[in-house]
């Protein structure tokens, strides 16, 4: 149990996917001009990462090893995590309507977000705490999944925050848009940095 | 030809004027040989999938054509990751996860849908390249400013700097550097609109 407490930890504050690792950057800026929004992507992205890192470990394990072609384990991968957010999609249209309209438009984007794609190589190549035997288990790899999911939204939904404010404040013209985004994603990268103190 | 490879290089640069793969630029942009090194394996796979995506652009049916180019560019980031294990096993171990990731890379999917898709192979090649050595040089002035003040080095070799600012080769000194460098171009374009 520890382990897996110390796994979300890392995951969500001293090793935060987005401002320390540079993960699912392109949502973190594209997504993030309102505080709503921001939490529904960083939602979503939670729902498929965890669902990621499932079907990824699974397939790792009972296809890639079995068969020796872990070289395939991109391709394997990337194709998992397309056809994911498709059934996952569609799963939402039928069932959860409500849902579904509210993530509607940020659910195709997260098959390119690198931090899906980035969780389930994580998962199948850091060495595991709990048992001696190669990488993260079944259980580390579904928390780890599910806490980085939470430490994205996390930055996301702060950094909207941020940028709310800034939509109402006077910033030289040559840093309008992106650069003052990005100088504040820096700012926030070092509030972040101070995690790097504790150690698990 | 020359002016599709000029136009991914200034016009249209992918990293500058896009703000496209943005995850990459900022991640690996600790030291020059890192960026440089990162740069070309993106040339390699944009080129060859913008070639492949074109050559196949009448057989992919419409509705699938995303997952097609997926997995074209997957396929082609494998055999970077590959060469660069066998090769470069430094730089592969410095780049870590950013190799594979190569895939979701949005610059190599935007290309293969906004242009592969709908030109002949060799211009797709043409562009291909263009995007490729514009992002490789702007990967190259991020991390090239990066290396000099967070590290005193310049590929490695010492500068004589002292106590250089260790905050600029980890996560913030990234995004205060692309930050700062877009808000120079931005300067720069103002400029030129006001002649």
């Amino acid at each position: 149990m520890p382990a897996l407490v110390a796994i979300a930890l890392t995951s969500i504050f001293t090793q935060n996917f987005v401002l320390v690792k540079f993960y699912g950057i392109c949502p973190f800026l594209g997504v993030s001009k309102k505080v709503d929004t921001a939490l529904g992507m960083g939602m979503a992205v939670t729902f498929v990462m965890t669902l990621a890192s499932i079907m990824t470990w699974l397939c790792q394990q009972f296809i890639l090893i079995p068969l020796n072609i872990e070289y395939m384990q991109t391709i394997a991968f990337i194709v998992i995590i397309a056809a994911l957010v498709q059934f996952v999609e569609m799963f939402l249209q039928k069932s959860i309507p409500s849902l579904y309209s509210a993530l509607g438009i940020y659910l195709p984007l997260i098959t390119t977000n690198c931090a899906v794609l980035g969780v389930a190589l994580l998962n199948v190549r850091t060495a595991s705490v709990i048992s001696t035997a190669g990488s993260y288990t079944l259980i580390e790899s579904i928390v780890n999944g599910f806490s980085a999911g939470i430490g994205f939204m996390l930055a996301i939904v702060l950094f909207a925050g941020v940028r709310e404010r800034l939509e109402n404040s006077d910033i030289p013209k040559a840093l309008e848009g992106f650069p003052i985004a990005l100088i504040s994603a820096s700012l926030l990268a070092l509030a972040f940095l101070g995690f790097q103190g504790m150690s698990f | 030809m020359l002016k599709t490879i000029k136009r991914g290089i200034i016009e249209e640069n992918p990293t500058f004027v896009q703000v496209l793969g943005m995850c990459p630029t900022l991640a690996v942009t600790t030291s020059l040989a890192n960026g440089i090194g990162m740069g070309l394996s993106v040339t390699f796979v944009l080129t060859l999938s913008n070639m492949l995506v074109s050559l196949l652009r009448k057989l992919i049916p419409q509705k699938i054509r995303i997952a097609a180019y997926v997995v074209i560019i997957a396929t082609f980031v494998t055999i970077v990751d590959m060469i660069l294990k066998a090769f470069f096993p430094a730089l592969s171990s410095s780049l870590g996860l950013f190799i594979p990731l190569i895939v979701v890379n949005c610059i190599i999917l935007a290309r293969a849908e906004a242009f592969a898709s709908k030109n002949t192979v060799l211009k797709s090649a043409a562009d291909g390249i263009g995007m490729g050595i514009g992002f490789t040089i702007a990967l190259s002035i991020i991390s090239a400013i990066r290396e000099i003040l967070g590290n005193g080095t310049i590929l490695g070799m010492s500068l004589g700097i002292t106590n250089p600012a260790v905050i600029m080769i980890l996560p913030p000194g990234g995004f205060l550097t692309l930050g700062l460098l877009l808000g120079l171009i931005n300067v720069i374009k103002n400029r030129k609109g006001e002649r």
